[in-house]
């Protein structure tokens, strides 16, 4: 399967100087740029490892300098899923204002739908499901 | 603006038995200046011939607050001054012969915490039926942050939505399973899996899909979320589908609910048609489990379109964001429902911004501080397509819902394959925007480069190239006339 999160993972893999225009845009706002890996991209885990901290005061033209953590997150954790991530620290917001897909693993996780046979809370676990969701008992609440 | 004679002098008591004009009653007063804590309405009055518009107007006030049409002495037990709405400002509207708009201050105490039923109940229950009007229009509401803050708001709100779903920096996007009536559950849910496995984010039931004899909801909702949890399997995203609560009580409503929480729905939508009670009382229980709450307008259209009467869509919209809805439907511009491009933005910036600017030319009357009211993320929902994703980006924004149902589930390829042109073309437009281009002239150009890598794309540019809905709006600002953009 190819994961699709991230706000770019629809296009082909953005180049080095495609990347280099989201993160001039997302300076030009004066967002934070973060960068995070993982090898657990379940859609439900919030928290990837922070490649470093968020690089607050970047100025406009130092791509540069995001790139190279980019390729060195990359360098250091092959078999991870590594992103971007800009942050919007204004008030109403003080949220993430852009995330895409910057590194892949060549063998990409796959996932099963788990149709809570065992009644846990838990979904998309790499395990064949049984086939009870329709009709059957209701699965246990899940969150968030 | 009108000046009127609100002297008394060389007139009767204010007191005596009988009838008395409304604006010798108190209910016309050009001199009050409005107080921060006041509600203020902006009312489009249009008198029948040979009715004053101040007395028009101050029938308005007297009418949607203490009066009645003729003098009771039992107000000189109250503090009477306080209790009345004050008509304050009557103007005629430009181009609009006969139209004026009056513009009235409530005092808070008037209305009862928190309860979008008693707001309405004053300020629309009793006036729209007046013999004396032809015609009145609810245009605008200024609610002060102080009433604003004796409603909870949405139960999430566009940043926990967001965060919630891992899902950044683009338009989400939708499509209503369609037919809307007829399917069985099992060939819903296949329209749901199929949606959302080609890469949109959530599906939705239309506002009447309820629970009919071809599709009951308990199996709707179990074979919806199979579509949900299998395309979120195969695509590693979170999804959603709407499953839509609107029942005839509020246990059936809250026994549908808890049956989608319970199968680990993230959301759920209620009509409008409920009713702004059972609204509020889906609201709560949505905050209190956690799920985003989708509302559809239902219905608003036999009150919000027409300009010499009913009430504004943006008053709805501020109740709407009151109550607290997650999700709320707004308009397209260039789809198939009414929607001039200038009102529509005032309805965005209503349901998005904490501060929204008075702004005549988006239809809005007053500043409305939301005093840090989370924002409802509009959905624009209604005869769009991939080709027009750069005027989409251009009129509504990122923080927006599109919902391509059409525009999905008719590709030529298939469902996913118009769900998978829908996300290329978000995408591609948001990538381009970011960029720096142009992407209201180069959006076609764009789209264009986009499909070269995606047939699916390229195929729903072809089929759907040249649907446009040109038609006049009819709900349009007063100072610009404007056609809708198609």
């Amino acid at each position: 399967m190819r994961l699709t999160q991230g706000t770019f993972s629809f296009l082909p893999e953005l180049t080095d100087e495609q990347i280099s225009a989201q993160v001039s845009y997302a300076l030009g706002h004066g967002w934070a740029i973060s960068i995070e890996c993982t090898d657990d991209p379940d859609p439900r885990n919030f928290y990837w490892e922070m490649w470093g901290r968020p690089m607050f005061d970047l100025e406009v033209e130092r791509c540069d300098v995001v790139l190279r953590e980019v390729r060195a997150c990359r360098e250091a954790r092959p078999d991870h899923y590594v992103k971007l991530v800009a942050y919007d620290a204004s008030r109403g917001r003080q949220t993430t204002a852009l995330s895409f897909i910057v590194g892949r693993p060549a063998d990409e996780a796959a996932f099963l739908a788990d149709r809570g046979a065992d009644r846990r809370p838990t979904r998309h676990r790499p395990r064949p499901g049984a086939v009870d969701g329709i009709g059957g008992a209701p699965r246990s609440a899940r969150s968030p | 603006m009108l000046s009127g004679n609100n002297s008394t002098n060389g007139r009767r008591d204010r007191w005596a038995s009988g009838v008395t004009p409304y604006a010798e009653m108190g209910y016309f007063d050009p001199d009050y200046t409005p107080r921060d804590t006041d509600v203020l309405a902006a009312f489009r009055i249009t008198p029948q011939p040979g009715v004053d518009p101040i007395e028009a107007a101050a029938a308005v006030a007297g009418e949607s607050s203490t009066a009645t049409w003729t003098v009771v002495w039992t107000d000189r037990l109250t503090d009477h001054r306080h209790y009345r709405a004050k008509a304050y400002e009557v103007s005629p509207v430009p181009g609009r012969d006969g139209e004026h708009i009056a513009k009235i201050a409530y005092d808070m105490d008037l209305f009862e915490e928190g309860s979008i039923a008693n707001m309405a109940s004053s300020i629309i229950g009793n006036v729209f039926g007046f013999k004396a009007l032809q015609a009145l229009r609810l245009e605008d509401l200024r609610i002060p942050g102080h009433y604003v803050k004796t409603f909870p708001g949405p139960p999430h709100g566009i940043v926990t939505e967001r965060e919630r779903l891992d899902k950044f920096g683009r338009p989400l996007l939708g499509a209503t399973v369609k037919p809307k009536l007829g399917l069985s559950a099992k060939n819903y849910g296949r329209v749901v899996y199929e949606a959302l496995r080609g890469g949109l984010d959530f599906t939705k039931d239309d506002e009447n899909v309820n629970s009919q004899p071809f599709m009951r909801w308990r199996d709707r909702y179990l074979y919806s979320i199979e579509g949900v949890d299998r395309a979120g399997a195969a695509t590693g995203e979170i999804k959603g589908h709407y499953m839509n609560v609107t029942a005839a009580t509020m246990e059936e409503m809250y026994e549908r609910a808890e049956f989608a929480r319970e199968l680990g729905s993230v959301i759920v939508m209620v009509d409008l048609t409920v009713g702004y009670t059972a609204m509020q009382s889906m609201s709560r229980w949505a905050r209190r489990n956690g799920m985003l709450l989708h509302l559809h307008r239902a219905g608003h259209g036999t009150y919000t379109r027409q300009k010499s009467h009913g009430v504004s869509f943006r008053v709805i919209a501020k109740w709407c964001r009151l109550i607290g809805v997650d999700h709320m439907h707004a308009g397209t511009v260039v789809g198939k429902l009414e929607g001039d491009p200038a009102i529509v933005a005032g309805y965005y910036d209503t349901l998005r911004l904490d501060h929204v600017p008075a702004d005549p030319g988006r239809g809005l009357h007053f500043d409305q501080d939301w005093v840090s009211l989370p924002g409802v993320m509009p959905v624009a929902s209604g005869g769009i397509h991939a080709g027009q994703m750069h005027e989409l980006l251009h009129h509504l924004g990122e923080d927006v819902v599109l919902q391509f149902g059409g525009g999905t589930i008719g590709h030529p390829m298939g469902i996913a394959a118009g769900a998978t042109a829908n996300r290329v073309a978000a995408e591609a437009m948001i990538q381009a925007r970011n960029e720096g281009r142009d992407c209201l002239r180069e959006g076609p150009e764009i789209l264009r480069r986009a499909a070269r890598f995606c047939p699916e794309l390229e195929a729903a540019l072809q089929v759907w190239k040249d649907v446009a809905f040109d038609f006049q709006s009819t709900d349009t600002p007063d100072h610009v006339v404007t056609p809708t953009i198609g």
